[in-house]
């Protein structure tokens, strides 16, 4: 594998939950604990878990738009945490975020060509100048300009916002482009068509991808690798046809199993999980599944597994596959 | 199935053509008032009065305080004093004219005060957060716990009477109100996700707040002050009639519905006059807010 764009070392962020006057902290949302992974250029590394385990803050970490508790992100062999403030404005070119949500992700108060020329002003280019590149890159993501330009982001359907979005995360030419459920507020046919285009302008352009989301099908259709996750940890990382094919962590398997399918080789005879997740504000000591596992032991509870490497690419944190690859629960 | 399929390519000279109207969201917001005739009736309306009081000492006939003993209370229509004239003589014109331009001034400057203190303090407290949150709005708390009345007569009462007391305690009465919207809005629109891609961009913070914050916290600031003019103008008024805000026998609204209560008995008509004054011209700041709010209006 060659050297990777982006690498993830044991990245934290617990979110203090405050009240009372004195703004006093009387617990922590764990919404990312000890994450890890790294992402090769031009590949696309999907991202899935349910709903709060962490994916959006895990985006924004990447992006350094929060700031993380522990951990380190490296983007392009170079540590983000050290960047001062003009290196990281800089280094903000080369990575870009489409947001998850199509109504708050563009300012209603602002035509949608200012909307995407706006990252280029940021950067110093003449307003003229950053108004022919974003009508260029409208039309390509499929907006005419002479149309679309001039209207607010209410004018707008939730596909063409999107498309809005992704123009201006464009922008700025990154290399890397995260995505955070960029089709989860569409419809499933106007999903397709975004998703094309997404698939479209990552040939072109070859972009590194990392995209977020809880949709089975949508990950299989854009990713090489998947990353799952739990409760703000990784629970199995491999290529989208190792998951498919033989997912190792029980959770793995009832999302897997869950997700409505046309394969009928992939319908696994598996109860798809039971219950809600527990709450990331005090989660399950030890493995964080094993409240809702069926393989749950005794020692899930006493400490996090570490990830194991069944495969050359792909790992699991579960103790059920502790020492070799052969047990597998089937 | 695209725009672009079907559209001609996109020459130089289009985007040319375009960049030289740029038609920014205030010009849209001005735009869409001008559509609008009930505001262009309570626009009109409000230009008019602020003229009159403005041009008071060129257009008044008479003397403001110049009374005739032999001629008090006379009803509308007397010849040279065709509003009638006041208990003491004194022409009803005149006196509402020059009463407009104290009215106006004790009703505008302190929502204007209001708004200019209350947005910096409320955008200040919702943008910075934590501490500074907690020390401004807990401090705005402590006004916002009377109701404006009593707060305006309590301030008024122990300063004292006076055009720049009931100024001073009016403004303290309005800051905290402004303070409280634009802290809410700012905290709201800040958290939105259009903030965190400014920022992904590589933008600055004052980028950010004169593109992303300012114009989606201002709309609602502005209409919420547009809206207390009414009030404010009321307040003023109402402060002058308990006899704390303007002193005699200078002209005021509210000063001169109180001398002349009791009068009314006598003639109906001349001590409605600056109760109708104060009555239409809020009621055209009114209308002309809910105009505001309307142009402002973005459906989301
Ligand atoms: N700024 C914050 N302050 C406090 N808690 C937060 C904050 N942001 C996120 N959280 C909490 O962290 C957890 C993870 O949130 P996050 O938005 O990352 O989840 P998600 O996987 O993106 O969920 P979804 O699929 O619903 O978008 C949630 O429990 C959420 O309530
Ligand atoms: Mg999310």
């Amino acid at each position: 594998m060659s050297a990777p764009l982006l690498s993830v070392r044991g990245l934290r962020k617990h979110f203090p939950i405050r009240s009372g006057l004195l703004l006093r902290t009387h617990a922590w949302v764990r919404a990312v604990d000890d994450v890890s992974f790294s992402v090769a250029p031009e590949e696309t590394l999907g991202v899935v878990g349910e709903s709060g385990c962490g994916k959006s803050t895990l985006a924004r970490l990447i992006l350094r738009l929060l700031e993380p508790d522990a951990g380190a992100v490296t983007f392009l062999g170079e540590d983000l945490r050290s960047a001062g403030r003009a290196r990281l404005k800089r280094l903000r070119r080369d990575m870009q975020l489409v947001f998850q949500d199509p109504h708050a992700s563009l300012n209603p108060r602002m035509t949608i060509e200012d909307a995407v020329a706006f990252g280029l002003t940021v950067h110093g280019t003449a307003r003229r100048e950053a108004r022919a590149r974003a009508w260029r890159l409208l039309e390509r993501v499929g907006l005419d300009p002479r149309l679309y330009g001039r209207r607010y982001p209410h004018e707008l359907s939730g596909g063409q916002r999107q498309r809005v979005n992704i123009a201006r995360a464009l922008v700025l030419d990154p290399k890397l482009l995260v995505l955070d459920e960029p089709v989860s507020g569409l419809d499933k046919s106007v999903q397709a068509q975004v998703l094309n285009l997404l698939q479209e302008l990552k040939a072109e352009r070859a972009l590194t991808c990392v995209f977020i989301s809880h949709d089975l099908n949508v990950i299989e259709y854009v990713s090489g690798r998947v990353l799952v996750m739990y409760l703000g940890q990784v629970v199995e990382t491999g290529s989208v046809d190792a998951l498919a094919e033989s997912p190792k962590h029980p959770y793995t398997q009832a999302l897997f199993a869950s997700a409505p399918t046309m394969d009928p080789s992939r319908r696994l005879e598996r109860p798809p999980i039971t219950g809600d997740p527990p709450n990331p504000v005090n989660p399950p000591s030890g493995c964080r599944f094993r409240t809702r596992c069926a393989y749950a032991m005794p020692r899930c509870a006493e400490a996090v597994p570490p990830p194991i490497l069944l495969a050359s690419d792909h790992a699991v944190a579960c103790y059920l596959y502790d020492g070799e690859a052969a047990l597998a629960p089937v | 199935m695209d725009a672009r399929t079907l559209a001609p390519p996109i020459a130089a000279a289009d985007i040319e053509t375009v960049v030289g109207a740029p038609m920014s969201y205030w010009r849209t917001v001005a735009w869409r008032l001008r559509q609008d005739p009930t505001t262009i009736v309570a626009g009109v309306l409000l230009l008019l009065i602020a003229l009159a009081a403005i041009l008071a000492p060129l257009i008044a006939p008479h003397d403001p305080s110049a009374g005739s003993i032999r001629l008090r209370l006379a009803p509308l229509g007397t010849s040279s004093h065709p509003l009638g004239t006041d208990e003491q003589g004194r022409d009803m014109l005149t006196r509402l004219l020059w009463g407009g331009r104290m009215t106006l001034l004790a009703g505008l400057t302190p929502v204007l005060v209001g708004f200019l203190f209350g947005t910096v303090l409320g955008v200040l407290a919702g943008f910075v957060g934590g501490h500074t949150n907690t020390l401004i709005m807990r401090t705005m708390d402590v006004f916002y716990a009377f109701p404006a009345v009593l707060l305006a007569i309590a301030i008024s009462g122990s300063l004292g009477p006076g055009l720049w007391n009931t100024l001073i305690s009016l403004s303290i009465v309005f800051v905290p109100r402004v303070v409280r919207v634009a802290e809410s809005a700012t905290v709201q629109v800040k958290s939105l996700e259009f903030v965190a891609a400014a920022r992904a961009s590589g933008s600055g913070v004052w980028p950010i707040m004169r593109h992303h914050l300012l114009p989606n916290v201002l709309g609602p600031v502005l209409v919420f002050s547009s809206t207390q003019v009414s009030l404010s103008i009321i307040l003023a008024a109402g402060l002058s009639f308990l006899g704390l805000g303007v002193t005699p026998p200078a002209a005021e609204w509210g000063l001169m519905l109180n001398t002349l209560r009791g009068s009314i008995y006598v003639n109906a008509w001349v001590p409605a006059l600056p109760g109708v004054a104060i009555f239409l011209t809020s009621m055209a700041f009114n209308l002309l807010s809910d105009g505001l709010r309307d142009a402002m209006e973005i459906r989301m």
